[in-house]
């Protein structure tokens, strides 16, 4: 990881009239901080607190569903079956091929091979918008069903389930109509942690194209590769956000024989 | 008094002139303030702003004064009471409270005592103030528009489906301006940690560095609960979802239990930078190392620390169960050892110091005694017996405006007079500043005393009306509420005068001992010609005397 600004220093350190200034070698190089690696490991660290913040935020929507999850265990199982499993674990895997495909761009940004870090970029961003697409047919499935909650949720699918064409029996177990109205409480996380993630994926695709351009520009060829390590940061954090909710939403009680 | 007895040495007025160059005259025109990068320059723009919303929160302050002058309900209606005080909370307390220290002094003082020439992330430092400044908009519209009248605490389901008031756009406004307070505690950490100069340790730092990277880790771990918390209640009141409400399986608890986890901490956000000026005015002032440097440094930390594991006594009597009242209750009692600390390690700075009474030690005083008393009946609160009599009385507004009025806004005050000539390269007057420091203190006490009292015999808080017996302490309270008004006027007034005519300052006039005093008043705009080499410990008048003596014979 250091090596990168390391290696340089030799060269700069024969060419460079005055020894000391070695450290302005980089155009990026701010003004106020001593050295080049002072700048990246405050930017670096800066990155990780934002995380934590990051943590705590989602930390909050995390504590509600385990309250919820808890008094309502047999709604939330209930819901949790209506999501479409096989999207929800394509997704899964969409994303983690993003984010190797993020971390395959920092390592050719830290080699400076320009061309593999525009096409691992874009590769990011076709697997972060693929997942996007396949969260947005979900919800729009939600859409349909009146599975999102509010004035024109119905419960029906609860209290009696469809019944299954080839078993005769009720997909699910009916409950009781109190507690299908608790499903809508499991709606609304959903919807708010689902959607918390999805705005973070927006926000990130925003930024990788920023970077892509960037990158295309030849910004990152030359030993300056803190903006595409922070940002793979970002972007493994919204790995494994996704990493977390997607057993807590989509596995709560599921079964083979379903 | 001890008039005479000063440690105050300025410059020669007659041939004394400010530096040529410094950050307030490096750039000029508007633009150059509003895209500064400069950590000083922005600390003047907050300075600006939150000295704009001190005042509108203090009128809010002034109108439920002169309501509760009278026993009736005459000046204002029973609603538009309830705006006024929700007004008053959320400006106080989101944009005054929050940001007062650490984003105007703090931003001003943390590069250049860790030994910097900036903060880690100059343009998120700007954006911080722009965040501030649009959730400030924000709540001005929400006002403007007719007003909020949940109270500052935003209270489910009373928010979230009983109120037509303009929740949304305050939420949106306390929601914008956290991220301004996530930001700044982020670039201090950042800077703490990363910028700090050749031989600056952390046992060198001074102790106002130690107190704010306290609060910066409450501000970057506390207030993005609060964000989310917000956007619950948002969503909830939107599309009528029941997160927080009974009807719909909602729990109400859980609203108390995330915002208090926010914003119990958030009172050691406010706090904690204050504590900071305290332990520098204290020690500058009596001419002493603060007394056990390490203790003090900790106990910031600890205070962060028990912080965030106290927030349910604010819940007491909301149906929590015993034993987590229990468990909370005690250690509601163990956060007041590490503030006890600070208390006593001060009393024992002063004890045989050299004292001297310029105006930042009498509002350190004022901060000592005031702070304390709040700390002290913040004990009682504690206390689940006493809790159940004294909660949403008075008596919890008292308590709440002896810490924070009492002792932060009196640190705050120490701090702005304290390095002012280092921000304007100017002095104050200080007989009028003395005048002035006295005042706020009578005012203070003659407004909050009698709200203990009142609160002890039963008057709730938040009513515009009350029974007649309650009248008289009313009455003493509402003058003093005036006495106040004028004490905080006042420094308002000479400060803005100072500007201009004030007396040069020089580099120390306060003889301290500090990275940022060893440099121009005002500073220049990268704060240090070369990067400084720190070579003692915080608080050491000798190497100062040492620096002096050898300046003396060079120039001789």
């Amino acid at each position: 990881m250091d090596n990168t600004v390391a290696t340089e220093h030799p060269h700069t350190h024969e060419t460079a009239v005055h020894v000391e200034h070695e450290h302005i070698a980089l155009p990026q190089h701010r003004h106020h901080f001593e050295t080049v690696e002072q700048q990246r490991e405050a930017g670096s660290f800066g990155m990780w607190l934002f995380l934590l913040t990051e943590i705590m935020f989602f930390g909050g929507l995390f504590f509600a569903y385990l309250l919820y999850r808890n008094w309502y265990y047999a709604a939330f199982a209930s819901a949790s079956e209506t999501l479409s499993i096989q999207i929800g674990t394509a997704n899964t895997a969409i994303l983690i091929t993003s984010g190797f495909f993020m971390a395959l761009a920092v390592w050719a940004a830290e080699v400076r091979k320009k061309k593999m870090l525009v096409w691992t970029l874009i590769l990011t961003t076709v697997f972060g918008v693929a997942f996007l697409g396949f969260k947005y047919d979900e919800y729009h499935a939600k859409w349909v069903e009146h599975h999102i909650p509010g004035a024109h949720f119905d419960i029906k699918d609860f209290v009696n389930p469809p019944i299954n064409p080839q078993t005769h029996k009720p997909i699910e177990d009916p409950i009781s109509p109190d507690m299908a109205q608790r499903t809508q409480i499991f709606f609304f996380l959903y919807f708010a942690m689902t959607g918390m993630h999805a705005l973070h994926m927006i926000i990130g695709v925003g930024l990788l194209f920023w970077l892509i351009r960037r990158a295309a520009r030849g910004d990152f060829s030359a030993g300056y590769v803190a903006p595409i390590e922070n940002f793979g940061l970002y972007w493994h954090f919204v790995d494994i956000i996704w990493l977390f909710l997607y057993p807590l939403l989509y596995l709560i009680n599921r079964h083979p024989m379903h | 008094m001890s008039s005479t007895a000063t440690i105050v040495t300025l410059p020669d007025q007659a041939t004394a002139r400010l530096p040529k160059r410094n950050y307030l005259n490096n750039e000029d025109g508007l633009l150059s303030w509003l895209l500064t990068g400069d950590h000083k320059r922005i600390a003047m723009l907050y300075l600006i702003s939150i000295t704009f919303f001190f005042f509108i929160g203090g009128a809010f302050a002034g109108l439920i004064r002169l309501e509760l002058l009278t026993p009736q309900p005459d000046l204002v209606a029973a609603d538009t009471y309830n705006k006024f005080f929700t007004m008053h909370g959320i400006i106080m307390v989101f944009l005054f409270l929050v940001p007062s220290v650490p984003a105007t002094i703090g931003n001003f003082l943390m590069p250049i005592m860790v030994g910097a020439k900036d903060l880690a992330f100059p343009k998120i430092n700007l954006l911080s103030w722009y965040l501030y400044v649009l959730g400030g908009i924000l709540l001005m519209a929400a006002l403007v528009l007719g007003g909020v009248d949940t109270g500052w605490t935003f209270t489910t389901p009373l928010s979230t489906h009983y109120l037509n008031t303009h929740v949304i756009t305050a939420a949106l406004a306390i929601f914008v301006a956290g991220f301004s307070s996530i930001f700044t505690g982020l670039n201090f950490i950042v800077t703490i940690h990363r910028m700090r100069c050749p031989g600056m340790t952390w046992f060198r730092l001074p102790l106002f560095v130690w107190s704010n990277y306290a609060a910066s880790l409450l501000m970057v771990l506390g207030t993005p609960v609060l964000a989310i918390t917000l956007v619950l209640v948002l969503l909830e009141r939107v599309f009528g979802i029941g997160v927080f409400d009974p009807t719909k399986g909602g729990d109400p608890l859980l609203f108390q239990h995330l915002f208090w986890f926010y914003s119990h901490p958030a009172v050691y956000i406010m706090i904690l930078p204050g504590m900071g000026v305290i332990s520098e005015t204290i020690s500058t002032f009596s001419r002493k190392r603060v007394f056990g440097y390490t203790a003090v440094a900790f106990s910031s930390v600890a205070i962060a620390l028990f912080g965030f594991f106290v927030w349910a006594h604010h819940m007491f009597i909301m149906g929590i169960s015993n034993y987590s009242a229990l468990v909370f209750s005690l250690l509601t009692m163990l956060v007041a050892v590490p503030s006890a600390i600070k208390i006593f390690n001060w009393a024992f700075t002063l004890q045989k110091g050299s004292i001297t009474f310029e105006t930042p030690m009498l509002y350190s005083f004022g901060f000592m005694g005031l702070f304390t008393i709040g700390g002290v009946t913040g004990v009682f609160l504690g206390s689940l017996g006493m809790d159940i009599h004294l909660t949403e009385t008075y008596f919890i507004v008292a308590h709440f405006h002896f810490v924070m009025v009492g002792g932060m806004l009196m640190a705050f005050l120490a701090g702005i007079h304290f390095w002012w000539p280092k921000m304007t390269g100017r002095m104050y007057p200080e007989s009028l500043s003395k005048l002035a420091a006295v005042t706020t203190f009578i005012g203070f006490i003659l407004t909050f005393m009698p709200q203990f009292i009142l609160g002890y015999l039963g008057m709730p808080r938040r009513y515009h009306a009350y029974p007649p017996e309650y009248q008289v302490l009313n009455v003493l309270s509402t003058a003093g509420a005036t006495v106040l008004g004028v004490g905080y006027m006042l420094p308002l007034l000479y400060l803005g005068w100072s500007l201009k005519y004030g007396a040069i300052a020089g580099d120390n006039p306060w003889q301290a001992t500090g990275l940022e005093w060893q440099i121009q008043s005002p500073p220049l705009t990268e704060n240090f010609i070369e990067i400084p080499i720190m070579d003692h410990e915080a608080y050491d008048y000798e190497w100062l005397e040492q620096k002096q003596k050898n300046e003396v014979t060079t120039v001789g």
